[in-house]
């Protein structure tokens, strides 16, 4: 027992001095992690802050002098240019100038002054459709304030219900709070993965992984002398992204870190097992990066983090189940924003140990038994 | 064509480096003249491949001038590579490709009419002996096919110079001598001229010309004759008296100031005396001097023998009775093919057992069977007594192994080499930091820094041996150890060797170097999975045809052996069918 | 001698490409790595961005709990189950609909409070919605479903009382609001810089690691010969997957195509070949197949993914991300494609996109010109 302790510390002290001496794979682990959060925590989110509209307008009066100033001062709203003629307006969408067009009837501010209903039409560039559809909500809200406003200074009456709304975890619904924590299960997982799949084969393409062979240490050392270091490199990682977003970013932490970090552990287990089932499998090198790339592509974008999983049809969120991005996913973000503890994560928590537990399971009989 | 008496190929003065630390020729001038077969001759990281390069113009000389059929290899590249016909290393062959599919890709190149293919392609197939296999994938032919085919697609059209980068490394003695075989008819019959680098020092001997090349400077240019006469008078041959080995005798004459090289010799020692001690040492029958012996008196100039060729070993290994390594009815079979049929040997303490054959043989897959890395298919397989199959870690305590590619962890230093293999061994604490200790003292690892991977060859194979004795095992499995080192580092090896057999060690050991056979106490000859011959070298030597007063040499035994059974299946075959 | 006066003229330099894409060809074939890379991942990518990526919001499942008990509560309730966006299930508590909110079983709870119909005969009634913040997009999708059925309840309510201001609101393009109609273009730029750049990069550094083409320097062929023939299967290949997009997206998930075809193909044909010169450029620099997979991996497809426009909003982005984003040729790929495929053949888009495509493959092909030499090292 103690012996095989110290070959599987001999192992792990191997492959960190191996992967940690040279400069360039040191960066190469940590710097494309960093960037890539800096980046993609900018980058992907689905919140507006700079919706350039055209105001399509024949009307001078108060009122609607009153709703574009409203729009105009919200900071996101931004007229780029003030149009009479629909062709106008439909060149500025059509070239993508604009993302929204806001018509304005000649008769809106006579008819709202008479005590009438005026219309506003919202015409958004429909190419992401997404992009529209949150470009309309904002839209359509500047317009519901500019009602009750109205309404509340000419002395009308309410309208029976108004929705009142309130988000939990995530007040202002801003996408870069589930975004950033969300990284951090990706982006491990494509390094941990690519990491694990590929030391296995870089050994026996060298020659080495005979060379393990020939001693006394056993199959099950060698996999736990190639685990270990890839969870701790992973943990690393993991640590890079978190300190990011909590420095960088300020995304707000309401749960606990040794929460997160449990959960973390867990998955990285879940992404070195499927890792050393692929290097297991592999011959080569080029093997394993296809296999992880092949495996690493559905993982990604069937996670829940760009699309929800909700929206997938059935057979595809049955996929899902076995996806450990998914939980890794939702266990950040749940313990980011909602401050959940072990008890609530345990629905994502089981399935990652079940996940690690049978990869593990299968690479150790695959090493046993394909050796030959 | 241009006149025949301007040389083909001529460097000037040329230098080329690869960064820094790394020079790769300093200040080479050479001349190969049209119509010749000249063979460049060095061991690893002498500067061949280099050399070779810059005459393709795929590589530029930093200083100097290289000129070939008479145009300046810096800037007329293109007008070389229409010209020349070159064969990497690697044979450059496109292994997705069939071999019909290879030749007609560099036909199409080399703009080959169909009239031109229809005549030429059956004289390449013949000459080498692909005919059958026209239309398998090149991936799938075995190493000395690949090589031939690689030489069929220089030859698409007769090129003005034939430039073949080490055609013979990794490949067995039956396929380089039927390599040499066609290029040297297409000298002969063709009027071709052929630059040929390698690495096999007997191989020189069939060139018009040599130029021996040495840590990137010309040792010596001229004919194969020339080099041999530097040792002529100075070569003797001695024959062991008494219950003395001809290892033993070797290690005593190489320890000798008089010697300079010494090796065993099919049952005696051949060694080459230095100039001093011309006059000849007592018991020696002077021999005809071979070019080898030349290039070690060149080589002596320069170089100094290793002085910690000794090897003094802590704990040998304990007496043992009967076979140490016992091999009956070993059999391996991969799917429906059978790798490995019937093999049976045994090897007793302390003895130095040689796996020889062609590639292809089935002994590599004995020889992992063997350390335990494959699970035979049927048979007796016991290492030390233990059934290595199903013993498990407690048997590979007892085995040290040193892979065909000198496997090193490239990042790590020799030092964390060392102390990562001597943990996996089970080495503690005072233990395992005096072994560690002995062995770089012992390997002359000291000044050894830096990645592993960046060390020299010399030094990679010296620190695999290393980390293979760290545990002091009972049996040393080496595979291929000394293929592409210099012959001086080879001597060195193999004195350690023998050195640790005498203390009992026993070393099961795999080589491509007919002659390093002759250390072993005992060989098997083996091809298509079988045992061929089996015996002492002079047991094995004696299956060859003799011809002349003199003992053939290692190498015709191999060969006759192997044309042998190899004639006998086809008539066997033929039988059948 | 006869051979190598021959190899000077045009027709033999073409004959040289014919041959190097012939070869290519069968080697591409038979590899099962580019058969992986060239086939199948495209493959699992439209099925994944066809089936599996969507951002519609449909059958959202709402906990619904109904404090008041009155009939316009119940009216109101109507209202939503009536719409095709919510499934509503109703609950006894609030702690019940936490609790299901919590597990993620209900992505939202709306609740008509106590004495709500009182209220809203007064005018001024509050429904509450709760939403759960881990999901913001889908969480403010569904906030401006609800807040619409809310209101359109209150209009039929008291029509004096709605507006003032009235909106109509009109989604150009994509009028049925259907995600997968920019997913599929965005799908065929992923498609195209997999088979172009990634693809391109690993058999180009291939080559080099196998010393293939050292032999093929020493003949007769040109370096730009050996570019051409890279070049064009992988182009072939490439305008394949293209067609199996657009047949994909315009059959299996009814995407629109509204710009010429002419324009779309010329597009492509563009970015496929900026793709396919990152892919020698850094094959040719790293001559690695590993380290050339992982570098395009990171300057060409992730940023495809990301930092195209084809999923988040490029304006949006801070401006330093933005001005990165100008160096991406997928970036104006991703724009010409969204519109060729749903607004038509818009020249204002068109134009000025290509034209960056056009200044970027100039400018790669004379750093490949530079680059190209028939040499190692």
């Amino acid at each position: 027992m103690l012996s095989s302790l110290m070959r599987i510390l001999a192992l792990v002290r191997k492959e960190l001095l191996a992967v940690l001496k040279d400069r360039r794979t040191r960066l190469s682990l940590l710097v494309p992690v960093l960037v890539q959060t800096m980046v993609f925590g900018y980058a992907a989110s689905y919140d507006l802050n700079r919706v350039p509209y055209v105001l399509w307008s024949q009307d001078q009066g108060a009122a609607a002098t009153a709703l574009i100033a409203r729009f105009d001062g919200t900071g996101i709203f931004r007229r780029i240019d003030t149009v009479v003629r629909e062709r106008d307006m439909r060149a500025a969408l059509d070239d993508r100038r604009a993302l929204l067009a806001i018509g304005i009837p000649a008769d809106f501010s006579r008819r709202l002054a008479a005590g009438r209903h005026a219309d506003v039409q919202l015409i958004a560039d429909g190419r992401n459709s997404n992009t529209a559809g949150t470009a309309l909500g904002y839209a359509q809200a500047v317009i519901g304030a500019f009602n009750s406003h109205w309404r509340a200074t000419h002395g009308e009456g309410r309208a029976p219900a108004h929705l009142s709304v309130r988000a939990w975890y995530n007040p202002n619904l801003l996408t870069r709070w589930e975004m950033i924590p969300g990284l951090i299960g990706t982006l491990t997982l494509l390094q941990t993965l690519l990491l694990t799949a590929m030391s296995v084969a870089r050994e026996r393409e060298q020659g080495t992984f005979d060379q393990l062979l020939v001693t006394p240490i056993r199959p099950v050392e060698i996999m736990a002398g190639k685990a270990l270091p890839a969870m701790l490199i992973g943990l690393v990682q993991a640590s890079g992204v978190l300190l990011v977003a909590q420095l960088w970013f300020h995304i707000p932490f309401e749960g606990s870190f040794a929460v997160l970090y449990g959960g973390i552990v867990v998955f990285v287990l879940a992404a070195v097992g499927i890792g050393l089932v692929v290097s297991a499998l592999s011959y080569t090198m080029q093997q394993a990066m296809l296999y992880s790339f092949v495996l690493l592509m559905p993982f990604t974008l069937l996670s829940g983090l760009t699309t929800p999983i909700a929206n997938m049809p059935r057979v595809l969120q049955y996929f899902t189940l076995i996806n450990p991005l998914r939980y890794a996913i939702d266990i950040a973000q749940r313990v980011y924003l909602e401050g959940a503890g072990m008890r609530l994560l345990l629905p994502d928590l089981w399935p990652l140990a079940l996940i690690g537990a049978v990869t593990l399971t299968a690479a150790s009989w695959l090493f046993r038994h394909r050796l030959q | 064509m241009s006149a025949a008496s301007a040389p083909v190929l001529e460097c000037r003065e040329v230098y080329k480096s690869f960064g820094p630390r790394a020079a790769a020729l300093l200040g080479v001038s050479l001349e190969v003249p049209s119509g010749s077969l000249s063979a460049l001759v060095g061991p690893d990281g002498a500067g061949k491949s280099t050399l070779i390069r810059l005459a393709c113009g795929l590589l530029r000389a930093e200083r100097g001038s290289v000129r070939v059929l008479g145009f300046d290899a810096a800037v007329a590249a293109q007008c070389i590579q229409d010209r020349v016909s070159y064969m990497p290393q690697k044979f450059g062959l496109y292994e997705d490709l069939t071999v019909r599919e290879n030749l007609d890709l560099y036909a199409d190149l080399h703009g080959v009419s169909q009239a031109q293919r229809a005549q030429r392609y059956p004289e390449l197939l013949h000459m080498t002996d692909l005919q059958r296999f026209e239309q398998r994938l090149a991936g799938r032919l075995s190493g000395g096919m690949k090589q031939k085919l690689g030489l069929a697609c220089t030859l698409v059209r007769p090129p003005e110079l034939l430039l073949l980068d080490e055609p013979t490394v990794g490949v067995d003695p039956l396929s380089r001598r039927e390599l040499w075989q066609i290029v040297h008819d297409l000298v002969r019959e063709q009027g071709l001229t052929v630059l040929i680098s390698t690495a096999y020092l007997d191989e020189a001997e069939r060139a018009d010309r040599v130029i021996v090349l040495q840590a990137g400077r010309v040792l010596a240019e001229g004919t194969p004759a020339a080099v041999t006469q530097l040792a002529a008078g100075r070569t003797f041959r001695l024959t062991p008296s008494g219950r003395e080995s001809a290892r033993t005798l070797q290690a005593r004459l190489l320890g000798s100031q008089a010697v300079i090289d010494a090796v065993p010799d099919a049952g005696g020692v051949r060694c080459v005396c230095a100039a001093q001690h011309g006059d000849g040492i007592p018991g020696g029958v002077p021999v005809e001097p071979r070019f080898e012996d030349g290039f070690m008196v060149m080589l002596r100039r320069t170089q100094s023998q290793s002085a910690h060729a000794d090897i003094a070993l802590a704990h040998p290994p304990p007496q043992a009775n009967g076979a140490l390594i016992e091999v009956r009815d070993l059999v391996k079979r991969f799917g429906a093919f059978t790798a490995v049929d019937r093999v049976s040997f045994s090897v007793a303490r302390g003895e130095i057992f040689g796996l020889l054959g062609p590639n292809g043989a089935g002994k590599t897959t004995t020889f992992r069977m063997l350390c335990g890395l494959l699970t035979p298919s049927g048979g007796v397989l016991r290492v030390g007594g233990i059934d290595v199959a199903r013993a498990g870690d407690a048997a590979r305590g007892q085995l040290g192994y040193v892979a065909q590619k000198f496997s090193l962890y490239g990042p790590l230093s020799a030092r964390e080499n060392l102390e990562f293999f001597a943990s996996a061994y089970g080495l503690r604490g005072a233990t395992r930091r005096a072994r560690i200790e002995w062995a770089i003292h012992q390997f002359e690892l000291t000044h050894a820094s830096g990645p592993a991977g960046d060390l020299p060859g010399g030094f990679k194979q010296r620190l695999a041996m290393a980390a293979a004795l760290l545990h002091e095992p009972r049996i040393l499995f080496l595979d291929e150890p000394t293929s592409g080192a210099d012959p001086l580092a080879r001597r060195a090896f193999w004195r350690r060797i023998t050195a640790l057999a005498d203390q009992g060690v026993t070393v099961v050991v795999t080589t491509h170097f007919m002659q390093e056979a002759e250390y072993c106490d005992r060989i098997v000859i083996m091809d298509a999975g079988r045992v061929l011959a089996q015996g002492t070298p002079a047991q094995v030597r004696a299956c060859a045809p003799r011809e002349g007063e003199f003992e053939p040499s290692m190498e015709d035994a191999f060969v006759a052996v192997v044309e042998r059974s190899r004639a006998g299946e086809a008539r066997a075959a033929a039988r059948t069918a | 001698m006869s051979t190598v006066v021959a190899t000077s003229d045009g027709r033999a330099s073409l004959a040289r490409i014919a041959t190097l894409v012939r070869k290519e060809w069968r080697q591409m074939i038979r590899d099962p790595a580019s058969i992986a890379l060239g086939v199948v991942l495209p493959v699992i990518l439209i099925l994944l961005f066809g089936y599996g990526l969507s951002l519609d919001v449909k059958n959202v499942p709402l906990a619904v709990l109904d404090q008041d008990g009155s009939s316009l509560a119940a009216g109101l309730i109507g209202e939503l189950r009536l719409s095709r966006y919510f499934q509503p299930q109703s609950v006894t508590s609030l702690h019940a609909a936490q609790r299901l909110l919590e597990a993620g079983r209900v992505q939202g709870i709306v609740t008509v409070p106590e004495r709500f119909a009182r209220q809203a005969r007064a005018g001024g009634a509050a429904v509450q919605l709760i939403v759960s913040g881990t999901d913001a997009n889908t969480a403010r999708i569904i906030e401006a479903y609800v807040s619409g059925a809310v209101e359109a309840w209150s209009a039929r309510q008291a029509p004096a009382l709605a507006g003032p201001v009235r909106v109509q609101s009109r989604l150009w393009f994509n009028a049925a609001n259907d995600s997968r109609y920019f997913l599929v273009p965005g799908l065929i730029v992923l498609v195209m810089t997999l088979i172009g750049a990634f693809l391109t990069a690993m058999v180009v550094a291939r080559e080099w690691e196998r010393g293939t083409f050292e032999a093929l320097f020493v003949t007769p062929v040109r370096a730009t010969e050996i570019l051409l023939g890279k070049t064009l299967p992988y182009f072939a290949l490439g305008m394949v997957g293209l067609v199996l997009c657009v047949l994909a997206g315009r059959f299996l998930f009814h995407v629109p195509v509204r710009g010429s075809l002419a324009v779309l193909l010329g597009g492509s044909m563009l970015y496929m070949l900026v793709a396919l010169a990152i892919g020698l450029l850094i094959s040719s620099a790293v001559k690695n197949q590993l380290v050339a997979s992982q570098l395009t991996l990171l300057a060409t497809f992730m940023p495809a993914f990301m930092l195209s426009g084809l999923l988040f909003d490029l304006r949006s982005m801070p401006a330093p991300i933005r001005a990165l984003t100008y160096l991406l040729p997928a970036r104006y790929y991703v724009a010409l494609l969204q519109t060729t495929f749903l607004a038509g053949d818009i020249w204002a888009v068109i134009v000025p996109n290509a034209l960056a495509l056009c200044a970027m493959l100039a400018l790669l092909a004379f750093a490949l010109g530079t680059v190209t030499r028939k040499r190692l090292a």
